[in-house]
C-alpha cells in the first residue's frame, strides 16, 4: 500500500519515540524514589535479555501476551473491542483441563492437537455469547464482555471449589495432570542441544502463539473471511451493500478472537502450572488490550510487543529483587507508563512526525 | 484584470506534488475583487487541491497566493479564515442537532457563559442577513432544515466569521433546481456587496448562468482562462477534456421481451416506521433503460435499496425470471443471479476508503469464481484484473495498491462502475451514477451504459438529473413520495412534463 509515512516510520520509529517517552518519564520517576535510572535500565534489560533464563522467562510472558493480544485484534478487524480476553482465557484452560484430565498416557502429539482445539472452542464459546448480544440485541460488547470476564470468574470459583477440586487439597486447584501431558520446557531442549541454559517457564506455547499470529495474519489479509472481516469493519454498510452477512461475520471475528485468548491455556496450564488454578490468567486478558493497542492490531506488532511487555515483565520482576524502593507498585507504574505512552497516546506523536516526514522529504527533492 | 485594483486573489505558479502525481503544475490566475469566479475541470484536474491550498490544507511546493496584491503564507484553515476566506464544503461540517445560531456561535462563544456569546452572534446574524438577503430560521435545529436551508446556514457562518471570499466547492450537487437558482441570486448578492466568490463546478450550465470570469483546469495547469460572456458551453466543455465530445447516439429500440425482475407491490417501511415505498409494481426487461425522475427523498433510495435486496420489504415480493426471489440473505441471492448495483452513495456503500483499489473493485464479487480459491482471494490475480480495468475505464491514476480514498470522486466512481459493469450483468441498478462527476467521465460512464443496454442488460436509472434521465432512459417513471405518479415513454417525455409531474401536478402534464 502507498502511505503518508513508510512503513519504518509508522511502525518502528514512531513506537521506538513513544517508548522512549514512557522510559524517561519513567526515569524521573526512578530518580524521585533515590535509584538511578541508567543504572535501573541496565538492570530491567539485563534481566530481561542478559541470560538465557532471563530471555525464557521474557518470551514466556509474551506467548501469553501474543495469544490475549491477538485476542483484541481479530474482533477489532470487525470494528468490535473485545475486553473480554481474561474470561475467554478462563474458560481455554478449562478445555485443556479437561482434555489433559482424560488423555493420560497418550502421545503428547496426540494430546497437544486436542488441548488446542478444546482451547479454542472454549473460548470462542465464551466470546460467542457477548458477540451474539452484540448483532442481535445491540448489547455493547464492551460492557457485555467485561461482565463476561466476571461470569467466567465466579464460574471458575465454582468449579475449583465444588467439582474440579483435587480431594483434601485445601486450596483451588485441580491436581496435577499425569505428566505424559506437560509440553516440553526450553531448557529440556536446550539441555539437549548441549547449552547451559537455567531453568524457566518457557515452554513449546511459544511456537504455538508464533504460528497462531502468522496463521491470523495469514487469515486476516489473505482469506475471504478475513476480507469479509475488515470490510465489516471498516464501513458496514458497504458490506451489507456487498452481500457480505454482517452480522454472522461480526459474531465469526468475535468467536476468533476469543478463541486465541482460549489458547492462553496451552502455555500456562498445560505448559507450566500442569493443573487448573484459579486465577491463572492474572490480568493476562487486559495485559492484551494494551498489547494490541501498541502492536497497531497487527499480528506482528503484537509479537513486539508482547516481547517488550514481556521483557518489562521479566526485567521488572529483576529490578524489583535488586532494589528495595522498587515495590510492586513501582513497578505497576512503569507499566502503566508504557501502556499510556504507547496505547493511548499512541497518536501524539504521529502528527509532528508526519510533518517532519513530508518537510524532511520535500527539502531533498 | 482591472487596471489598478489588485487581483483579490491571485495564484502565481503554484505547484503540488504527491508523490508522484503532479497536481497542481505551475498554476497561476487571478481572481478580480467582488466577481464571481468559476473554476472547472474534470475529476483529478487539480482544482479541489488548488483549494485546499488556498484553504490551508495543504501547503504548495512552489509557488506563492498574493491576497489583494499581498503574499500571504495560508498554514491552516484557522489562517484562511482570518485573512477572510469562507469555504462552503461539498459536504456539511454543521453540529445536526444544534441550532442554527448555535452553529454560528460554535467557536466564537466568548466568555464562560453562553447566552451573552448567542446574544451577540444573534445581533451579527441578523445584520448579515439583511444586508445579503439570506433567508434563515436562526432558532431551528440544523437537522431540521432542508438541504438548500443548510448550505445558507454554511454560508452565513462562512460571513459571520468575517469572509470576503467565499468559496463553493460543487454546492448544487445537492440542491434541487429551484434551490440551485436561490442560491445564484444570492451568490450575485454578494458579488454586488463586493465579496469575491469562487465556484467549483463541473456543471457548464451553472458556469455561463453565475460567472463573470471562468478558469479551465485539465491535468493540474490551467488550459483556460476566459471571460464567460466571450465562451460557450461547448467550447468549454472541449477545453476541459481537452477534444472533442461525441455527439449523442441514435437511441436503439427496445426489443419487447420478457422482464427479468419483477417487483410486485413493494413497500419499504424506514427505521422511524414511515412508508417510504407505498406498493410499487415495477417491470425490468433485457435491454431497456428504465428512468425514475423525482426530487430527491421520494422513496428513491429505499425503492434501490429494496431491489438490490438490502432492505428488508414490509410488503410484495422480488421475482426474478418468472422465480420469486428468497426473502433470506436476498442481497446475496441477487448477486448471484446477476444483479450488479451502483450505489447512489459511492462513500457509504460503494466502497470501503481503507481498500486499497484491488481490494474495493471485488467489493460483492469477492466470493466469484476467479477471485477466490477455495477460502482465500488470489490477490495476484485481482490485482492484474483491476490494472486491467483500469486502463479500460481511464481510473487514475493506475495504481490498484492505492488506498480507494485517495482517488478522486471522479475516478472513485469509475473503479465501481468497472467493478458493477464489467462482468455482465442481467440487470443493473444506477443511482445518481454521475453525480460529482466530470463531463469526460459522465459521456464514458453513460457511453458505457448505452453498451451494456445494447447488450440486453436490464436497467434501471434513478437520477435527480433530467438531462440525465432524458438522454438515457427508454421508459420514465416520476416517483413523489413512495408511488409512481406518472409513467411517461422516452418520445413524450420533456423537461416541463417531467417537472410538472415531480411537483404533484397530475392532469396538466398528461
Amino acid at each position: 500500500m502507498r502511505r503518508d509515512l513508510p512503513m519504518l516510520v509508522d511502525y518502528v520509529l514512531i513506537p521506538a519515540l513513544n517508548l522512549l517517552l514512557a522510559f524517561l518519564v519513567g526515569a524521573i520517576v526512578l530518580a524521585l524514589i533515590g535509584v538511578s535510572p541508567v543504572a535501573a535500565l541496565g538492570t530491567l534489560l539485563d534481566g530481561a535479555f542478559g541470560s538465557l533464563d532471563g530471555l525464557g522467562y521474557t518470551l514466556y510472558y509474551a506467548t501469553t501476551f501474543i495469544f490475549t493480544g491477538l485476542a483484541v485484534a481479530i474482533p477489532y478487524q470487525a470494528g468490535l473491542f473485545n475486553i473480554g480476553g481474561e474470561g475467554q482465557a478462563m474458560l481455554g484452560g478449562l478445555g485443556v483441563t479437561l482434555v489433559c484430565q482424560a488423555m493420560g498416557g497418550y502421545s503428547l502429539w496426540l494430546v497437544l492437537p486436542l488441548a488446542i482445539v478444546a482451547a479454542v472452542t472454549f473460548g470462542a464459546a465464551w466470546a460467542a455469547v457477548p458477540a451474539i448480544l452484540q448483532v442481535k440485541r445491540g448489547s455493547h460488547i464492551v460492557i457485555t464482555t467485561i461482565m463476561f470476564n466476571f461470569l467466567a470468574a465466579a464460574f471458575m470459583t465454582y468449579l475449583l471449589i465444588d467439582a474440579l477440586r483435587a480431594p483434601g487439597d485445601p486450596s483451588p486447584e485441580t491436581g496435577a495432570f499425569p505428566a505424559s501431558t506437560a509440553l516440553p520446557y526450553a531448557h529440556e531442549w536446550a539441555a539437549r542441544l548441549g547449552l547451559a541454559m537455567e531453568e524457566s517457564p518457557l515452554n513449546l506455547s511459544f511456537l504455538v502463539a508464533l504460528a497462531a499470529a502468522f496463521l491470523v495474519w495469514l487469515f486476516i489479509r489473505r482469506s475471504l473471511l478475513g476480507y469479509e472481516i475488515r470490510a465489516t469493519g471498516l464501513n458496514p454498510s458497504a458490506a451489507t451493500y456487498a452481500a457480505i452477512p454482517v452480522g454472522r461475520v461480526t459474531v465469526l471475528a468475535v468467536c476468533l478472537g476469543g478463541a486465541c485468548a482460549g489458547l492462553v491455556g496451552i502455555n500456562e496450564v498445560m505448559g507450566v502450572l500442569h493443573r487448573l488454578v484459579l486465577g491463572f490468567t492474572a490480568g493476562a486478558g487486559i495485559v492484551g488490550i494494551a498489547v494490541a493497542l501498541m502492536g497497531r492490531n497487527h499480528p506482528f506488532g503484537i509479537v513486539l510487543a508482547a516481547i517488550l511487555f514481556g521483557a518489562l515483565y521479566q526485567g521488572g520482576a529483576e529490578l524489583a529483587f535488586d532494589y528495595p524502593q522498587v515495590t510492586r507498585d513501582i513497578i505497576v507504574v512503569m507499566d502503566g507508563l508504557v501502556i499510556l505512552f504507547c496505547g493511548a497516546l499512541e497518536n501524539m506523536l504521529r502528527v509532528p512526525v508526519t510533518r517532519a516526514w513530508a518537510r524532511w522529504r520535500t527539502v531533498p527533492a | 484584470m482591472s487596471g489598478g485594483l489588485a487581483p483579490a486573489i491571485a495564484f502565481d505558479r503554484i505547484t503540488k506534488r504527491f508523490g508522484a502525481v503532479v497536481a497542481n503544475d505551475g498554476v497561476s490566475c487571478e481572481i478580480s475583487p467582488g466577481s464571481i469566479h468559476g473554476i472547472i475541470g474534470e475529476n483529478g484536474a487539480g482544482k479541489s487541491t488548488l483549494m485546499s491550498i488556498l484553504y490551508g490544507f495543504y501547503q504548495a511546493d512552489a509557488g506563492e497566493i498574493r491576497l489583494d496584491g499581498q503574499a500571504v503564507r495560508i498554514h491552516s484553515s484557522a489562517d484562511a479564515i482570518r485573512l477572510g476566506i469562507g469555504m462552503v464544503h461539498q459536504h456539511f461540517v454543521l453540529v445536526e442537532p444544534f441550532t442554527v445560531l448555535e452553529n454560528l456561535a460554535l467557536g466564537h462563544e466568548g466568555g464562560l457563559m453562553l447566552q451573552p456569546g448567542l446574544d451577540r452572534a444573534r445581533a451579527e446574524a441578523r445584520r448579515i442577513e439583511a444586508a445579503y438577503g439570506l433567508a434563515v430560521d436562526l432558532d431551528a435545529k440544523v437537522e431540521d432544515l432542508a438541504v438548500g436551508a443548510r448550505q445558507r446556514v454554511e454560508i452565513l457562518k462562512a460571513l459571520y466569521r468575517g469572509a470576503r471570499i467565499l468559496i463553493l466547492d460543487e454546492p448544487t450537487g445537492v440542491l434541487t433546481p429551484d434551490e440551485a437558482q436561490q442560491l445564484f441570486q444570492i451568490l450575485r448578492r454578494l458579488k454586488s456587496e463586493g465579496k469575491t466568490v469562487l465556484l467549483i463546478t463541473h456543471k457548464l450550465k451553472e458556469i455561463m448562468a453565475a460567472t463573470d470570469r471562468v478558469t479551465v483546469m485539465r491535468a493540474g495547469r490551467v488550459v483556460g482562462d476566459v471571460a464567460t460572456s466571450g465562451t460557450t458551453e461547448a467550447d468549454l466543455a472541449e477545453r476541459m477534456v481537452g477534444r472533442k465530445l461525441a455527439p449523442l447516439p441514435d437511441r436503439v429500440p427496445v426489443a419487447p421481451a420478457a422482464p427479468i425482475l419483477r417487483a410486485e407491490g413493494l413497500s419499504v417501511i424506514d427505521a422511524g416506521g414511515v412508508e417510504r415505498v407505498r406498493g410499487i409494481d415495477l417491470d425490468l426487461r433485457p435491454g431497456e433503460i428504465v428512468g425514475i425522475a423525482g426530487v430527491s427523498g421520494n422513496g428513491q433510495s429505499e425503492l434501490m435499496a429494496a431491489l438490490a435486496g438490502l432492505t428488508p420489504l414490509a410488503a410484495g415480493r422480488l421475482v426474478w425470471a418468472g422465480v420469486p426471489v428468497p426473502a433470506e440473505d436476498t442481497a446475496m441471492a441477487l448477486r448471484r443471479l446477476g444483479l450488479g448495483h451502483i450505489p447512489e452513495d459511492r462513500h457509504k456503500n460503494g466502497m470501503i476508503g481503507a481498500f486499497e483499489a484491488w481490494e474495493t473493485s471485488v467489493l460483492g464479487y469477492h466470493r466469484d469464481v476467479g477471485h477466490g480459491q477455495g477460502a482465500w482471494l488470489r490477490p495476484g490475480f485481482i490485482r492484474a484484473l483491476t490494472r486491467q480495468r483500469m486502463v479500460d475505464y481511464d481510473v487514475r491514476p493506475r495504481d490498484e495498491r492505492l488506498r480507494t480514498a485517495a482517488f478522486s470522486g471522479g475516478n472513485q466512481q469509475k473503479l465501481i462502475c468497472a467493478r458493477e459493469m464489467a462482468r455482465g450483468p442481467k440487470v443493473l441498478l444506477v443511482g445518481q451514477p454521475t453525480r460529482g462527476v466530470d463531463v469526460g467521465a459522465i459521456e464514458q460512464i453513460h457511453a458505457r451504459l448505452r453498451a451494456l443496454k445494447a447488450a440486453g442488460t436490464a436497467i434501471l436509472l434513478v437520477s435527480v438529473e433530467l438531462d440525465e434521465i432524458l438522454a438515457l432512459a427508454d421508459r420514465i417513471l416520476v416517483m413523489v413520495d413512495g408511488r409512481f405518479t406518472g409513467e411517461l415513454d422516452r418520445s413524450e417525455a420533456t423537461e416541463r412534463a417531467l417537472g410538472l409531474l415531480m411537483a404533484g401536478v397530475r392532469d396538466e402534464a398528461a
